[in-house]
């Protein structure tokens, strides 16, 4: 059960055209699916007292402790409904796993290179910080996560 | 044997060294300006230069060290590198591999004594002007070079078995293997997976009755046990394996250097991090070295005053706080914190002001500086400036800290604290407010249960402060919920406290629960949380949830019962200037209808009781006699509540306040001391109230802010014109943006009997000079709107302001230290919230002036 770490070097460098998505509230996300380790179902979670307000706590995987991070909180949306479990998306980062707690998976999709956009100026602060680009699916958009800056708690002053 | 091993030791490293100096010199020749690499080539070449002295090989320390030199020529920017240097370089890179290999052979260095080719680097070294050096001959083939490159690339020495010799290499080579530490830590990952299954599988096994399951349960349980500990095991290893090579550097080093030295090691079955091992293995030796060339003195020396001939090294190794602290002392010279400071202006590391304001302490840690060396002669064994650089660095690379203690003529001690990134250690595991946490057991020193009526009431209060009576000692207490701001437990009537050593000192933690003790693995935290210092690491339970390991010196620093370190304290306060926000300790109390009243704890001398009994009267005033002196009391009720006195009952013993004030003293009476509270003063509001300078949110509840200086003055007044203040009533303008702070220091200047204008920015100040005559101005450095030099500015441009002395305030002793250095702008600098300090400095501005005429003290008229 363990994952080939051998792959996350040469999947934190190139990319693969194809997206691993979910939902946030009503915003899609996606990232690039060789970062995306593994995706749990809500794990017990260790609170982190002190901790900066969008770590959720700390989860075990397979003996790798791992912070997770909820997505919710990270881009300054309202908390979700209380029966919803949040499930974890576990991405690589140069600094080791990281868990997004999201609000449901959805597919993994190809996208048209050509439906690419930067992201609307307009955008709220904390989100405009995470998300690299937008693409124009049919029915809606595509929000491109950037990993790196969202398990940076020091960029987008969302900390 | 041990000669053997080192040997191998040595021809390991330096082929690994050598690969590494033909990749850095070739990137050097393409950057020859790059001053890491040219530091990181030349501690190479020391490194082997070192090792070779030793180990008696002279033909390669005679070459390295002619190498060494010229490097030395290009790191000091004496010279440029030029194509012709590297190859020489190269050169003596080639020959020193050539040499390994008739040592790897026969033990010997052969018969070539590269007689040319020192005769060359020393003939380069000399033409400081960086001229070109003759083409490079080649130099004669050697028929071992096949056979070493190859080892060099794997590591191995002796992985060949050769004929004749089957024995002695297959006692290398058979017995240990080489295994990636990566292998080794997802075999760990593996392991506590297996764990976690193994306790499921156990627990399944208690719910059936199944005997077949049962014994095999067993089995598991048992196999999985010793796994994990063969597993652990592998990466640990005990500090004595680098030890082991030291005393034969002691004793070359002290035959080199004619004295007499005896190692003694304590704690060599300390154990380490393998990784750590290997981090800490060439510091050490550098240490050892110095200690024996700098500090142990000749034997003659030693003899003169009056010490044994033979000197004394002490290496010690012990677990303390989830670190390792090594010790490396020697009963030598001490280090003379006067020449550390002289060298360090010598060599351009430091300017003679900034060297006096220097500590002992931090004078000491100069010796750390790149480029430092108070050896007053090159020697071969040390004195070139690297090694203490070397250390500081290769130390701080995993995380650790260095530190030298040192008492001239007694002898120096270099501490090193490495933090056990991955180690299995005992830990303590308890409850607080609903969660798991785990104390190492190194910080624990006992455990206390207070119960029944005894519980709380056993905690008694300073100044708010809880504490207990430990053996007839007070332990500062700190609880555990409150520090993480987690909700309490229900007050039961039982009090679990551990008892923590951080450091030299102790106190005790309040927790809810103590479960047990574990062993545990640490492992670190992610980015995210690296900056919360009350946690060490954290650990996969039993059960398979994670728990969060306590750092003993993070939890007494947060919770304020020990003092915070200078580094955490300037990141604090650096924090604090960034948002702007005052945090003080306050102490709350209460005086008639006034439920919650604070002043700065800064400002409190004391707390006492009086019986009413010993109250007298005397000038007016209520004094009590107090350590053979007379001290006068305020009732704060009557103060506050003139209008409508109340004469109800008063408390006996009455509690005091006691104020000081240069050498006279102030009680003021009230009805109860509260609490202290580290509080961030948030709002504000000035009340128009008598007494009062307004109130703020302390721990949510509003307090009003006392105004000491006016209650003083309005009750005691008598007392302290006859007395006299020492300010004669010079004018002096405060420029200050927060009120509250204002508030503060107008308090402390005007107790002393100057006049104080107040002004909240740089316009309302230059109105306030415009206005009235003023002798001193007192600004604070980050006044607005663009700090005090735009005040300073304008001042300077009129010429009846020139002459004001200028005293500027800082945030932190830090930021004060720092701006007292820059006294172009202003004549002094000092810590905002340090009363004795600013008033001493503001006696000395006043001092300066012409003594001008006497005013009478004038009070509270020029707000």
């Amino acid at each position: 059960m363990v994952t080939d770490t051998t792959t996350t070097k040469s999947g934190l460098a190139q990319a693969s055209g194809q997206f691993s998505t979910f939902f946030v509230a009503d915003l899609f996300f996606g990232v690039d699916v060789l970062r995306v380790q593994e995706v749990l179902r809500f794990q017990q979670m260790t609170r982190v007292p002190q901790a900066p307000e969008v770590i959720e706590g700390l989860i075990n995987l397979r003996g790798q402790i791992v912070t997770a991070i909820d997505m919710r909180r990270r881009l300054r949306l309202p908390p979700r409904a209380g029966d919803q479990t949040p499930m974890n998306m576990v991405v690589r980062t140069e600094d080791g796993a990281v868990s997004l707690l999201v609000d449901e998976i959805g597919d993994v999709l190809d996208v048209d290179a050509t439906t690419y956009e930067r992201p609307p100026e307009n955008l709220d602060l904390a989100a405009r910080d995470l998300i690299r680009g937008v693409y124009k699916l049919k029915e809606r958009l595509l929000l491109v996560l950037d990993a790196e800056r969202t398990v940076d708690l020091t960029a987008g002053r969302a900390a | 044997m041990q000669d053997e091993d080192v040997i191998r030791e040595f021809l390991v490293e330096s082929h690994e060294n050598l690969s590494r100096l033909d990749r850095e010199l070739v990137e050097l020749e393409k950057h020859p300006k790059d001053s890491e690499m040219l530091a990181s080539i030349f501690r190479t070449i020391h490194t082997i230069k070192g090792t070779c002295g030793f180990l008696a090989f002279s033909t390669l320390e005679r070459i390295t060290h002619q190498a060494e030199t010229l490097l030395s020529q290009l790191r000091d920017g004496r010279r440029d590198l030029s194509p012709s240097l590297v190859s020489l370089i190269l050169d003596t890179v080639d020959a020193t591999r050539k040499v390994l290999g008739s040592i790897e052979a026969s033990g010997e260095e052969g018969p070539d004594r590269f007689e040319d080719l020192a005769e060359r680097l020393r003939v380069a070294a000399q033409l400081t002007t960086g001229g070109e050096v003759q083409p490079v001959p080649g130099l004669p083939p050697s028929p071992a070079i096949e056979h070493l490159d190859c080892n060099s690339a794997t590591g191995h020495t002796e992985d060949k078995p050769r004929e004749g010799d089957a024995a002695k290499s297959s006692a290398v080579a058979d017995a240990n293997i080489r295994v990636g530490v990566g292998l080794l830590d997802k075999l760990m990952d593996l392991v506590g997976e297996l764990v976690l299954t193994r306790n499921q599988i156990l627990q399944f096994n208690t719910e059936r009755e199944d005997a077949a399951l049962n014994v095999t349960s067993q089995r598991l349980n048992l196999i999985t046990t010793e796994l994990q500990e063969g597993v652990m095991k592998t990466r640990m290893q005990p500090i004595g394996t680098v030890w082991n090579k030291l005393p034969r550097v002691v004793r070359d080093t002290s035959v080199a250097l004619g004295k007499q030295i005896r190692l003694e090691m304590d704690g060599t079955e300390t154990e380490l991090d393998r990784t750590i091992i290997e981090a800490i293995k060439d510091p050490l030796v550098h240490l050892v070295r110095n200690s024996c060339d700098h500090g142990i003195e000749a034997p003659e020396v030693r003899v003169r005053i009056g010490k044994p001939p033979q000197g004394r090294l002490t290496l010690r190794a012990y677990h303390e706080g989830g670190q390792v602290n090594i010790e490396i002392g020697d009963d030598g010279a001490g280090i003379d914190v006067a020449q550390v400071k002289q060298k360090a202006i010598e060599k351009g590391l430091l300017r003679p002001e900034q060297a006096e304001k220097l500590t002992d302490r931090e004078a000491l840690n100069m010796v750390f500086q790149p480029g430092f060396s108070t050896a007053k002669t090159v020697t071969n064994v040390s004195g070139r400036g690297v090694g203490l650089d070397v250390v500081k660095s290769n130390i701080e690379k995993i995380g650790g800290t260095v530190d030298v203690f040192s008492r001239p003529g007694e002898g120096t001690t270099v501490k090193l604290k490495i933090p056990l990134t991955l180690a299995i250690i005992p830990g303590l595991v308890i409850t607080s407010g609903g969660e798991r946490f785990v104390i190492p057991q190194v910080s624990l020193l006992e455990l206390i249960r207070l119960e029944g009526d005894s519980g709380e009431k056993h905690i008694e209060r300073v100044h708010g402060t809880p504490v207990y009576r430990r053996r007839g000692s007070l332990l500062p207490i700190a609880y555990l919920n409150q520090v993480l701001g987690l909700k309490s437990a229900e007050r039961a009537d039982v009090v679990s406290m551990v008892v923590l050593q951080a450091e030299d000192r102790q106190f005790g933690l309040v927790v809810d629960g103590i479960n047990d003790t574990q062993e545990i693995v640490v492992k670190p935290l992610g980015k995210q949380l690296k900056g919360l210092i009350v946690y060490a690491g954290a650990t996969i339970m039993g059960d398979g949830r994670v728990a969060l390991i306590l750092d003993v010196l993070g939890i007494g620093q947060r919770s304020g019962v020990l003092a915070e370190s200078r580094e955490q304290a300037r990141a604090a306060t650096e924090q604090k200037t960034l948002s702007g926000v005052e945090q003080q300790r306050l102490l709350l109390f209460r005086a008639g209808s006034f439920k919650r009243l604070a002043v700065p704890l800064s400002l409190v001398a004391r707390l006492e009781e009086f019986p009413q009994s010993s109250i007298e009267h005397a000038g007016g005033c209520q004094v009590v006699q107090y350590r053979n002196r007379i001290l006068p009391l305020i009732p704060l009720r009557d103060v506050l509540e003139s209008d409508a006195p109340d004469h109800s009952q008063t408390a006996d013993p009455v509690q005091v306040i006691v104020f000081n004030d240069g050498d006279r003293s102030v009680g003021l009476v009230v009805d109860q001391i509260l609490d202290v509270a580290e509080e961030t003063v948030t709002v504000r509001q000035k009340t128009g109230r008598k007494g009062l300078l307004g109130s703020a949110v302390v721990g949510k509840h509003v307090a009003d802010f006392l105004d000491l200086n006016q209650v003083i003055r309005t009750a005691a007044d008598g007392w302290f014109q006859s007395t006299g203040g020492s300010g004669n009533g010079r004018r002096i303008l405060v420029a200050e943006a927060s009120a509250f702070s204002r508030g503060l220091i107008r308090s402390g200047l005007d107790m002393v009997g100057y006049r104080v204008l107040e002004a909240a920015n740089r316009d309302e100040a230059i109105r306030g000079l415009e206005q009235h005559p003023v002798d001193i101005v007192v600004t604070a450095l980050d006044l607005p709107p663009d700090g005090s030099s735009a005040l300073i500015t304008a001042m300077r441009r009129r010429t009846e302001w020139q002459g004001i002395p200028i005293l500027a305030l800082a945030d932190s002793a830090e930021q004060a230290r720092v701006r007292a250095g820059q006294t172009a702008d202003f004549q002094d600098c000092q810590v905002k919230f340090d009363r004795e300090a600013m008033l001493e400095s503001v006696a000395r501005l006043a001092s300066t002036l012409a003594s001008s005429e006497t005013v009478p003290v004038c009070v509270g008229e020029e707000r």
